[in-house]
């Protein structure tokens, strides 16, 4: 006997435990190890870091590092780490935040540690000012992120390009081409008329946000927003002057139509299919990255039309879900140190956010082989003590998505100038007010 | 010893010699593990269905920041607003627009192509089982490629009417051209799924049918929308929920399909925004406005429930000859 009613029972017990073990997975916690901890590095784009872990791995064997996101966009990279601090689990222990978007999670301060809390405080001479600034939180009680990078501002082209179109090749001749924005658009306009087969501008949003950064930094210090945080996209002289500068590109017929860091775009820099770009320093490894490198030598670095500017920029936070945090900002302080700074702008370009890494000799002296041996660190360093930081307000990322879609859409043929600016205003506010 | 698949007690010929406990377990276990077998799936279902079908309500009706702590409540604000949207009912006709355009099409040619599958053919097999094929591939890997093909300017698709002659096609940017290009995309991966399920019930048709039709005159083409059609009636009914459920909520394709910067906006004026999307570009980048967005989740639960329906009933009205639907044996001359 019984067989039978003892398998119905075993089989009941299964689909209970079965049950029980489905529902308790999504609550299962992680175990404490012992032994070589790993700290989770969460980026996006290239941060150079790779060699800074090795060397840090090598002095502390007892911790790993895992970098997540290498090479990715932004726009994918934001929403996840939202998402991560929103759920309280998932992100890593040391994460990138991007300055236009800093001042959103800033808003929400008790998701990250409290770097002052963690003797950040002495470092505050190792930032530029307004960098260590931006990273505290309004009442100045809390350091959320230390800086890793900013973004300085030149314009990279195609040398080959240049050639074919019978314009001069030779960076300082370049730049003495293009002393102001319309010198540009007429340098463009002779590009243009020799038939090269390659457009001028990659997209006008990139020279739209480049623009617009330079003439908000030149002038009042701010974009989108004003210090007190109210919209004032359609009355900041500095958001219409970048607009208008914008609509003389695309009149030309300068604008190259590739949507910045779609698939096209990239395709466009693998068939040189324009000639120059907007390009903070980070852009440099972005560019290495897209054209390949069967283009090395081909490109080079001139100094962008007006006076200067700054695209970006990142911190690194740490999340106070992190399970590690003091080893973990034991590394972000190691990364984002003069020493730091200095081994990921040789790596992949991003310009130091310390004075003194940029006083460093392997800074002023660096060149990039890539782009014709260029001396990038005279170029990019020299104006990036005087920088003039530009504030972003709160719903910076919003606002500026919904500008740069109207700028695409005159790009396009879709709207007429006037009609973009119309849907930039509305939509602008739109997104403000959401 | 033989496996017992019978789901009643044994019978058991002598009742009084068993102890009694066993037989009281017996019987719980004859009355209750009914309940248990099934549970697993309710728990599943409310655990990963109804709580947060649930959720989403209740947060829908606060001003829920996703990173902010304090979630004040605000009614049905977030509904209020987002009826009021047009950029909700711009979403709302770009997910129409592309379910039209692809399920009608895509159920036509599975009918189309199970009709042929269900004939004598060489390799049927093989045949049968290469229309699957689409299907087991990622949807991404799908939308990525799909993107590529779709270029504007070093797109396949383009070089090819560049070709035969034609001016090349906005693909990205001009809204119907976007909806025509996602539904490849979508067609590309279900037609053959749905071509299955209609052979499988084509089938089950007997075949006396078909000859005694032979047998009166009826064409191929006449047994076709006489015989075959018909009766599957409940099989394209279920086609078409299907369908609909997946072509409302219609999220990977287009959204893998746009590349760049705010891909999730579907092209610079929204061209191919679906709701899913609009959903996603309010609940999390660029605006973390978890309230609104999940007012929209709610407002697409009500849509595929209403969209659904009036599919039932044209399908029903449109196979039946007399209402009623169910007795499409008795219609049969």
């Amino acid at each position: 006997m019984g067989v039978i009613p003892r398998r119905r029972l075993a089989a009941v017990a299964l689909a209970a435990a079965t049950a029980l073990v489905v529902t308790a997975g999504c609550g299962g916690g992680d175990s404490a190890e012992d032994g070589p901890i790993t700290l989770t590095v969460d980026v996006f784009g290239q941060f150079g870091y790779e060699q800074l872990y090795q060397e840090y791995m090598a002095a502390h064997p007892d911790v790993k590092i895992v970098e997540r996101g290498t090479g990715g966009n932004l726009d994918e990279y934001s929403p996840k780490l939202t998402q991560w601090l929103a759920a309280g689990k998932g992100a890593g222990d040391i994460v990138a935040i991007e300055e236009g978007l800093l001042v959103e999670y800033k808003a929400n301060p008790g998701n990250f540690v409290n770097l002052l809390d963690h003797g950040a405080a002495d470092l505050k001479g190792n930032f530029l000012d307004w960098k260590w600034n931006a990273g505290l939180t309004a009442d100045g009680k809390q350091l959320i992120g230390l800086g890793t990078d900013v973004g300085g501002m030149a314009m990279c082209y195609r040398k080959d390009l240049f050639a074919k179109a019978g314009l001069p090749t030779e960076r300082d001749a370049v730049s003495k081409l293009w002393p102001t924005w319309p010198d540009y658009i007429r340098v463009g306009e002779q590009f243009a008329a020799k038939q090269t087969g390659a457009s001028f501008v990659d997209a006008a949003t990139n020279t739209f946000n480049t623009i617009l950064l330079q003439t908000a930094g030149n002038t009042q210090g701010y974009s989108y927003y004003d210090t007190s945080d109210n919209l004032v996209v359609d009355s900041n002289p500095a958001v219409r002057q970048a607009w208008d500068t914008t609509m003389d590109i695309v009149d030309s017929g300068l604008a190259g139509k590739y949507l910045a860091w779609s698939e096209e775009w990239v395709s466009a820099f693998k068939q040189a299919k324009f000639a120059t770009i907007a390009c903070p320093a980070w852009m440099t490894g972005v560019i290495e990255g897209n054209a390949g490198p069967s283009a090395k030598g081909k490109w080079d670095i001139a100094r962008v039309p007006g006076n200067g500017g700054n695209w970006g920029g990142s911190y690194l936070a740490v999340p106070k879900q992190s399970k590690h945090q003091a080893r973990a900002i034991e590394l972000a302080k190691f990364l984002t140190s003069a020493k730091g700074q200095i081994g990921a702008f040789k790596a992949k370009g991003p310009l130091p956010s310390s004075p003194q890494a940029l006083d460093d000799p392997a800074i002023a002296d660096a060149t990039n082989a890539y782009f014709s041996d260029a001396p990038v660190g005279q170029i990019f360093a020299a104006g990036a003590k005087n920088l003039k930081p530009v504030y972003m307000g709160p719903k910076n990322q919003a606002v500026r998505t919904e500008v740069e879609n109207a700028v695409r859409t005159v790009e396009l043929g879709q709207r007429s100038p006037a009609q973009g600016w119309t849907d930039a205003v509305a939509n602008a506010k739109k997104a403000a007010a959401k | 010893m033989t496996v017992q698949l019978d789901a009643r007690p044994p019978v058991t010929p002598a009742p009084h010699r068993r102890r009694s406990p066993s037989v009281r377990l017996s019987r719980l276990d004859t009355r209750f593990s009914p309940y248990l077998y099934i549970a697993p799936f309710f728990l599943i279902f409310g655990v990963f269905g109804a709580y947060p079908l649930v959720y989403t309500f209740w947060v829908s009706l606060h001003d829920w920041d996703l990173l902010g702590s304090d979630h004040a409540f605000v009614g049905a604000e977030n509904y209020t607003r987002l009826l009021a949207d047009p950029d909700f009912w711009h979403a709302v006709v770009n997910t129409l627009g592309i379910f039209v355009i692809s399920t009608v099409p895509q159920l036509l040619a599975a009918l189309w192509l199970a009709n042929l599958l269900n004939r004598r053919l060489r390799f049927r097999t093989g045949w049968r089982m290469a229309v699957l094929i689409p299907n087991v591939t990622s949807t991404a890997a799908v939308a990525i490629v799909f993107g590529v093909l779709f270029s504007r300017e070093f797109g396949m698709v383009n070089w090819l009417l560049d070709v035969v002659g034609l001016d090349p096609v906005e693909w990205k940017s001009n809204r119907f051209a976007s909806w025509v290009a996602i539904s490849a995309m979508v067609d590309w991966r279900w037609t053959g799924y749905n071509a299955l399920i209609f052979l499988a019930a084509m089938q089950a048709i007997p075949r006396d049918l078909y000859e005694s039709a032979a047998i009166d005159g009826a064409n191929r083409a006449r047994q076709f929308w006489s015989i075959t059609v018909p009766l599957l009636r409940p099989t394209i009914i279920f086609c078409v929920i299907i369908s609909t459920i997946g072509g409302l909520q219609l999220f990977t394709e287009p959204r893998l399909f746009h590349s760049g910067t705010n891909p999730i906006r579907g092209g610079p004026l929204r061209e191919s925004q679906t709701v899913t999307m609009y959903m996603f570009e309010n609940a999390f980048a660029p605006h973390y406005n978890f309230g609104y967005g999940s007012a929209v989740a709610w407002l697409l639960f009500a849509l595929i429930a209403v969209v659904a329906a009036v599919n039932v009933a044209i399908i029903r009205r449109l196979g039946g000859r007399t209402p009623g639907g169910r007795a499409a044996m008795g219609e049969l001359p």
